[in-house]
């Protein structure tokens, strides 16, 4: 339903600038009214007229699985906000610099009442160009913020010189391939390039192809497609960062898949490294199945539909992806290949 | 869904319309008249002869409320704490000074009166003003049938508060979030409904833990019929309705299931003499539900929303319903 309120998430270690991008969010003059959920209300300046303190409790549910974890407080803020329904256009949520996005996107698809009114739109996460490359190293916390963002924002991007920026990138793209990457000064970015993005809806996922591989590199886009491991980056000459713990897992198949072979096996993955999968996106053609079917997960909850059919000169592949810790390539990879009808 | 055929018995004739302008999410009444509490800044009086009024309440949204035969008491965004009496005049009974939202609130025997900000639970009963902590916020609030006793559910149970003695709260341990709270008219069992879709409970003589799942959501609405017996509960495609007849409760047993519908039953509201429930669905239908054969009485067509407020007046013959659209109505049951 259309109808429903969008909510941004915005993360960042501490210091990246979040309070910079929020404030910038909600001075300049687009005509729209925000509904700000912050963390230790009042310490910040924020010039709005609905500011909510959040106390970010994180609950675990009683559903066998430990990774399923939700935010209490925002679904009694969230219901509470409801009842001003008319007064604001979206939600937007600050997190604590060690908040792990992860309960906050899941209270949006376990929570019934929540998920009925709102919408998760996208996990924003702000990175300092100059400190991240130590957080990646010391702060488990900044690696699940980058590796969970639909947008990243590198800021701070004029405090360092080029080459520093461009390693940055890099080791960014070597976590999460898929976001898209501004460098910024004092989050200096096109609102819409952080707002409105639809990032969750299954209905805007229409290609999955790594970011860096959409914009001026037409010339991979033909040959890219055949199962490999990880995204790597086809600078030619430049260094590929590939972070030892954090990565992601892109695999692809032109033989149509067994549903009934492909659910059970996702299903059971999911459930069995949930902890270590933060999202998922996959796009799936099925044998003897004239639609494209997509999917998206956090963690273990996974969401699903048929998208659309597939078109005549469409190439009719199926690719999913994987973004997680440790993930078992090889593993991961013989499973999907059991799933070919 | 109901008897087959054109027969179905129906209320619809017999209902009074009003369109309060604005989501309802409580309503009460005091009297004959009804109190449609609005999600925002007032409250909507109806009473049986003469036009509907409003009362301004709050500076914000309306997060909680809860009623007596004397007042409706309801809390805000703004920080306030509101009791509006029978002739509709509205006094504020607690101001907090940092303007934090009051989310939680409950009534009590003899006019207490309980709140929570986040995780600190107040209560008031003559004058004097207690609190304590919580583990978390308070999910919900309860006052026992009988003494100045408390029931703050929580992050992992409830605790219980006797907010004039100086020991810490009882508490009752069950892994999980637990939201609204009830104690059964008795005293002897407390029900918790959960994040999860189920309901939990424990038997206070001896703690014994409940489980009462099998639920599609989680459950919003709870409800004693008279006496008791049933505790009646939302949250599914029929009325779920569990016995708490024996000593044991519902240990053991199963619920009785009636009126099973296309939409899930979102708020129930128990006759105050005879074992009828009240239920609002999600579509906005209303039906009257008998207990003893299952019969079923049509009080209000679906419309366009839930139904979020649904209450009986104190002879069981009016029932007021508020939908999440603002229409809303009184229905003259005889």
């Amino acid at each position: 339903m259309s109808d429903k309120i969008p909510v941004t998430v915005l993360t960042g270690y501490l210091g990246a600038g979040k309070t910079t991008l929020l404030n910038r969010i909600l001075s300049e003059p687009h005509g729209k009214k925000y509904a700000v959920i912050v963390n230790e209300f009042g310490e910040i300046g924020i010039d709005n007229d609905l500011v909510v303190g959040a106390d970010e409790e994180v609950f675990e549910m009683n559903n066998g699985c430990i990774c399923c974890t939700v935010r209490g407080d925002l679904i009694r803020i969230i219901d509470g906000l409801m009842r001003r329904k008319g007064k604001f256009d979206a939600i937007i949520i600050e997190t604590t610099g060690l908040a792990d996005p992860a309960p906050v996107a899941q209270t949006f698809f376990v929570d019934d009442a929540v998920g009925k009114k709102t919408k998760l739109d996208a996990v924003v996460t702000v990175a300092d160009a100059k400190w991240l490359k130590e957080r990646l190293k010391d702060a488990p916390e900044a690696k699940n913020q980058i590796a969970f963002a639909d947008v990243i924002l590198v800021n701070k991007a004029d405090l360092v010189e080029p080459e520093e920026l461009g390693e940055v990138e890099r080791r960014i793209r070597g976590i999460n391939p898929y976001a898209k990457v501004h460098k910024t000064e004092r989050c200096r970015v096109p609102l819409l390039e952080v707002l409105g993005r639809n990032a969750f809806d299954l209905d805007r996922i229409l290609t999955i192809e790594p970011e860096f591989l959409n914009g001026g590199h037409d010339d991979h886009h033909d040959h890219h497609g055949h199962e490999h491991a990880h995204a790597h980056d086809h600078d030619h000459g430049l260094k590929h960062y590939h972070d030892e713990e954090m990565q992601s897992l892109s695999l692809s198949s032109e033989a149509p898949l067994d549903p009934d072979k492909f659910f059970p096996w996702v299903q059971g993955l999911v459930a069995e490294d949930g902890p270590n999968i933060l999202r998922t996106k996959g796009i799936l053609s099925f044998k003897d199945d004239p639609q494209r079917f997509v999917f998206q997960g956090v963690h273990m909850i996974l969401d699903g539909d048929h998208q659309r059919p597939w078109g005549a000169d469409e190439k009719r592949e199926s690719r999913i992806v994987f973004i997680g810790r440790n993930l078992d390539a090889d593993k991961i990879r013989k499973g999907f290949e059991s799933c070919h009808a | 869904m109901t008897e087959a055929g054109d027969k179905v018995a129906s209320l619809v004739e017999r209902t009074r319309a009003l369109d309060t302008g604005g989501a309802v999410v409580a309503v009460h009444f005091l009297g004959a008249t009804a109190f449609f509490v609005l999600g925002e800044e007032a409250l909507l009086l109806a009473p049986p002869d003469g036009e509907p009024r409003r009362v301004a309440a709050h500076d914000g949204g309306i997060l909680a409320a809860a009623a007596d035969r004397q007042r409706v008491v309801t809390a805000g965004d703004d920080g306030k704490v509101v009791a509006t009496d029978a002739g509709g005049e509205a006094t504020t009974l607690v101001t907090d000074g940092k303007r934090r939202w009051i989310d939680r609130l409950a009534i009590g025997p003899d006019g207490a009166i309980a709140w929570s900000i986040g995780k600190t639970v107040f209560a008031k009963a003559a004058r004097e003003e207690k609190s304590t902590e919580l583990p978390s916020s308070a999910g919900g609030l309860a006052f026992a049938p009988r003494g100045f006793r408390l029931a703050a559910a929580h992050y992992h149970g409830v605790s219980l508060w006797f907010p004039n003695a100086k020991a810490n709260p009882e508490r009752l341990e069950w892994k999980g979030s637990h939201l609204d709270v009830t104690f059964s008219p008795d005293g002897k069992f407390l029900l918790t409904a959960m994040q999860e879709p189920t309901l939990h409970g424990w038997r206070l003589a001896d703690g014994k833990d409940m489980r009462m799942s099998g639920y599609a959501v989680k459950v919003r609405s709870m409800g004693w019929t008279v006496g008791g017996k049933w505790l009646a509960t939302g949250g599914s495609e029929q009325l779920i309705l569990w016995p708490f007849q024996g000593k044991d409760g519902p240990m053991g047993k199963t619920p009785k299931i009636l009126a099973p519908y296309e939409h899930r039953a979102a708020i129930v509201a128990c006759h105050p003499r005879e074992e009828i429930v009240a239920v609002g669905y999600e579509d906005g239908l209303v039906l009257l539900v008998r207990i003893e054969d299952g019969a079923e009485i049509l009080a209000r067509k679906p419309g366009t929303a839930p139904v979020t407020a649904l209450a009986w007046d104190a002879r069981g013959g009016k029932i007021a319903f508020g939908a999440e659209d603002g229409q809303a109505g009184i229905i003259d049951v005889g």
